[in-house]
């Protein structure tokens, strides 16, 4: 079509250049454009969280943003997160206190947690609630996937600690 | 040969069953590496979408697709006439009616799918949907199952014959048009005669609303016909993969060997994902059509609208009693609200799934039940929304029965529990309702339950709350919300349940490597449970090579042995026992290969935790490593090379896991909100597999228990509107909302099952659901409050309370 726009994009790091409709949305550039499907899509409405990446220092619905609107953003996806040999912090974390079931949501939580967590590196378990209440998941009752967060927590500040 | 490591440290090194062991699957979950349907891409792959009635009911005049197809990018727009030659313009339902993939004529509900588009990519589809021109008539809605009885409108015309007679249905005589089956069971007249003539009878009507699973990942397919090799592979969204090729085969005439049906990493399933829906059926004919592969993913409003709901039970209640408390009778009368096409996944021999477990945990002499089918203009469907076969219904009847039963009796719902339960050795107990219970504890879990939660501390606070509250210096009311449930799982024995035929077996094929690692496959396929981490734990126990080194496989039609697939809680109970039954198989050929290279006798070995050794010289021994590598390597006489198993398993019996739960919540009478400040659950699900992983299972059903009994409905307005077609309007509870729970157990082995194991997945649903009801309802009690329906959402529980004059 004529009316294309001209994107690019960083993510994870990898400039990205494309040209989008102006009503394509930026979840579906990351899915189906750069083959990220990390981030899901689960309700298109903004309110379960499976699409949510960091955009500009933000946590963002990914199923509600135009790409034209990210034009020229910084943006990370689960996949920017961690690698098979040094996984993020969290990512550990989710495993060891079975933080996920289905893995649908697991993706958008993760990149909201570790979002959540640079924005307060001390949430009491009440701050993780609120500060993940944008994410649904429908399988683990939130209780393992609260402790993960409160568990990767203590281990950045332990690391961080350390390092000072 | 020494060891030089310990027994214990052996054990402990096969990770087997019992540990907490970490789950494999989530190295890719956490890394987004997961592989779900809508991941799926294929070179020139085309997309499908829907055209959708706005209408409940609507006979159609017209349809005009030319529009649509001079739109660029769009290859096609199959409507029911371009499905009729191919016979595949209706369906087969699992529950022996048919339902229409298209649009035949007429629509029948709200999103129901009326044509179908096929185009290049997402964005052009739905700009094709649009341009779609549908003429509709109007036609009079039926939403209510009693006015739907009792109308001259006729909903399913395919089901009338042309001098107007009704013929029979799949479960027998139809009353009316729009009537579907009556399932009776037990003695009507008995039941009767012992309520008419009891001390103590109570009665109660109760509506259990419809919702729906609503997984976080929506129903999906990709179909890819491959005509140079005439072979079908379809990925989707499927609980029950080896049913839908069978489906597939039947409906489409391809061989069956020539379609492989692959459910890959699922989103969760809740029953949602058990039935064959259009869009399946679609993207296959569409990819018949067009040569390439097409993928159908829903979005999340027609997930809501047009795939399987759960539950929508009117249920009318009468219970007996003596004076002292204990029960004499239950009558129970089902209008089951099963929408336009009766799509109930259920058991073929059972129309309303195991709503005869009604009676529950207790012993009661004569009992009734009575299910009427209605067909309404609502969304097909009716599956196990985290639960076995409308168990989930007939765990909240009872235990709301319980609870009106101790209002009439003026008595302490605890104590009528006790009073009432299956005694430990009544087991295995034949209720009246039929089920013949394996195996139970319940005193023993209920004392446990209620004195960890100091039951009697928490009545007295409520009593003081009460007193409070008359006084003025509380606006907060207190319930105790008592439940406790039996489940029926693990469906189920082949001579009594199948699904369209099929009997629910289920199966394991292990195939040992020679190094000493393995693969084994399922039936079943995991929807977030973990299997590839749980059974390798069974195998790891049973065959003796680690956890770590098998690798469990699921969901591949042309790999996995035929199975019934994962609902019900079945996997356990089910293909569980076939993995431990194959293990069996394998030890016992290991056992002959162990006793020729130690020279002994086959009765002169026996197999100690990852190795067989001589009886009596333990320091003569071979691992089962050993074993493996001399299974293929070496030539033993009397015994093929190799070591391979099969089991297909079919159950003698159900399993039937139970619990007692406690709820204790706050509720603030003038905004209605509830505040849960404790749950306490304690599940008995027999042995237990990985304590981990169970736990999880309870937190995630005790969420989607909260979710139905506290607002979470399909609700739809006269005109067959749905009103809760999004995330916006249908409750899904954040972290926010959700309170931390206290998990507890004690174990009563299955007697029939391999290994004791009873499943666990669904129980706290069963159990959550009445018990979170029953907390609201019991606030309400000392108010004088008998019974409010669910959802017990804020604005309801402030009507109960304006309604018992709270407000002033």
């Amino acid at each position: 079509m004529s009316n294309k726009m001209h994107v690019k994009l960083n993510v994870n790091g990898e400039d990205h250049e494309f040209l989008a409709e102006p009503r394509e949305l930026l979840i579906y550039a990351l899915r189906e454009k750069l083959n990220l499907t990390g981030p899901h899509v689960g309700c298109e409405t903004s309110h379960c969280g499976a699409c949510t990446v960091t955009m500009n220092g933000k946590s963002v619905k990914s199923c509600t943003v135009f790409v034209a609107q990210a034009d020229g953003a910084e943006i990370t996806t689960i996949e920017g997160l961690g690698s098979p040999g040094a996984l993020h912090v969290l990512q550990e974390a989710f495993k060891e206190h079975h933080g996920l079931q289905c893995g649908f949501c697991t993706p958008g939580m993760i990149t909201r947690a570790a979002k959540l967590l640079e924005e307060n590196p001390n949430p009491t378990e009440a701050e993780v609630r609120f500060g993940i209440a944008g994410n649904i998941c429908r399988c683990t009752g939130y209780q393992n996937i609260v402790k993960s967060i409160l568990a990767a927590a203590t281990e950045l500040n332990a690391a961080k600690e350390a390092a000072q | 040969m020494k060891d030089d490591i310990t027994r214990e440290e052996r054990v402990a090194g096969l990770k087997g069953m019992g540990c907490s062991r970490k789950r494999v699957e989530d190295a890719r979950f956490t890394q987004g590496k997961g592989n779900y349907v809508d991941d799926i891409k294929l070179p020139g792959m085309l997309h499908g979408d829907f055209v959708r009635s706005p209408y409940a009911h609507a006979r159609i005049k017209s349809i005009n697709i030319d529009a649509a197809m001079a739109l660029p990018g769009v290859v096609a727009v199959l409507t029911a006439k371009d499905l009729e030659p191919l016979g595949l313009h209706w369906m087969p339902t699992l529950a022996g009616d048919k339902q229409m993939v298209l649009a035949d004529g007429k629509v029948l509900f709200q999103g129901q799918e009326v044509a179908f588009v096929v185009a290049s990519d997402r964005y052009v589809a739905a700009d094709a949907v649009e341009l779609v021109e549908v003429d509709y008539e109007e036609l009079e809605v039926l939403v209510d199952p009693f006015k739907s009885l009792q109308s001259d409108v006729v909903l399913r015309e395919d089901l009338v014959a042309e001098d107007g007679s009704i013929p029979n249905g799949a479960h027998g005589p139809r009353k009316h048009p729009n009537h579907i089956f009556t399932w009776e069971v037990g003695e009507e007249e008995a039941t009767n005669q012992v309520i008419d003539n009891a001390e103590v009878v109570a009665t109660e009507e109760m509506y259990y609303h419809r919702t729906h699973p609503c997984p976080l990942e929506t129903c999906g397919s990709v179909a890819s016909m491959d005509k140079v090799n005439g072979k079908l592979t379809l990925w989707g969204t499927f609980q029950a993969p080896h049913v839908v090729r069978t489906v597939a085969s039947i409906l489409s005439g391809i061989e069956e060997h020539n379609i492989r049906v692959v459910s890959p990493d699922i989103g969760g399933g809740f029953g949602n994902k058990v039935g064959v829906y259009p869009g399946y059926v679609c993207s296959i004919v569409a990819s018949i059509v067009t040569g390439v592969p097409v993928k159908w993913v829903e979005d999340r409003m027609e997930n809501l609208m047009s795939t399987a709901f759960a539950r929508d039970y009117w249920m009318k209640g009468k219970i007996s009693a003596t004076k002292e408390g204990k029960i004499t009778g239950l009558h129970c009368h089902v209008t089951a609200d099963h929408g336009a096409f009766d799509a109930c996944a259920d058991p073929t021999k059972f129309p309303a799934g195991f709503m005869n477990i009604c009676t529950g945990s207790y012993d009661i002499p004569v009992a009734y039940l009575g299910v009427d089918g209605v067909y309404t203009n609502k969304a097909p469907g009716g599956v196990s929304y985290r639960c076995s076969f409308r168990v989930t219904e007939a765990v909240y009847f009872i235990e709301r029965m319980i609870e009106v039963l101790a209002i009439e009796l003026n008595m302490d719902p605890a104590k009528l529990r006790s009073i009432n339960f299956i005694k430990k050795e009544q087991f295995p107990y034949t209720a009246a309702l039929g089920w013949e219970y394996d195996s139970g504890d319940y005193q023993t879990a209920w004392d446990k339950a209620l004195a960890a939660v100091d039951y009697t501390g928490l009545r007295a606070e409520q009593a003081q709350r009460v007193e409070d509250f008359k006084a003025g210096k509380t606006r907060k009311v207190m319930g105790i919300g008592l439940s406790f449930f039996t489940e029926i799982v693990g469906a189920g024995p082949v001579k009594n349940c199948d699904i369209l035929g099929m009997g629910m077996f289920d199966s394991c094929e292990i195939r040992i490597h020679p190094t000493g690692s393995a693969v084994a496959r399922l039936g079943t396929i995991s929807q977030g449970q973990g299997h590839a981490t749980t059974f390798a734990q069974i195998l790891a126990t049973e065959i003796g090579l680690p956890a770590d080194s098998i690798t469990i496989e699921e969901g591949d039609t042309d790999t996995a042995p035929y199975g019934l697939g994962t609902y019900g809680s079945r996997s356990t109970p089910v293909a569980g026992a076939a993995t431990a039954m194959a293990g069996r198989k394998i030890r016992a050929k290991a056992q002959m290969i162990a006793a020729y290279l130690l020279e002994v006798h086959d009765d002169d070995v026996e197999f100690d935790v990852d190795r067989f050794v001589v009886k009596g010289a333990p320091e003569r021994f071979k691992t089962m490593k050993d074993i493996a590598y001399a299974a293929y390597h070496q030539a033993i006489p009397g015994l093929e090379p190799g070591l391979e198993a099969v089991s297909y398993y079919d159950p003698p019996n159900m399993t039937y896991p139970f619990g007692a739960y406690v709820c204790v919540m706050d509720i603030d009478v003038d905004t209605g909100v509830p505040e849960i400040r404790r749950f306490y659950a304690l599940d008995d699900c027999g042995t237990r597999i990985n304590p981990m992983v169970i736990e999880g299972q309870i937190h995630g059903g005790l969420t989607e228990a909260l979710a139905v009994a506290l607002g979470q409905e399909i609700a739809y307005d006269d005109m067959g509107n749905v009103k809760t077609g999004t995330l916006m309007d249908f409750f899904l509870p954040t972290a926010w909302e959700v309170p931390n729970y206290e998990t507890d157990f004690t174990v009563t082995p299955s007697p029939h099952h391999p290994i004791g194991a009873k499943g666990v997945g669904e129980s706290p649903h069963v159990g959550g659901v009445p018990c979170f009801s029953n907390a609201v309802q019991d606030a309400f009690r000392p108010f004088g409050n008998r019974h409010t329906n669910m959802p017990h959402d804020h604005w309801r529980i402030w009507q109960t309370a304006n309604s018992l004059g709270m407000h002033g």
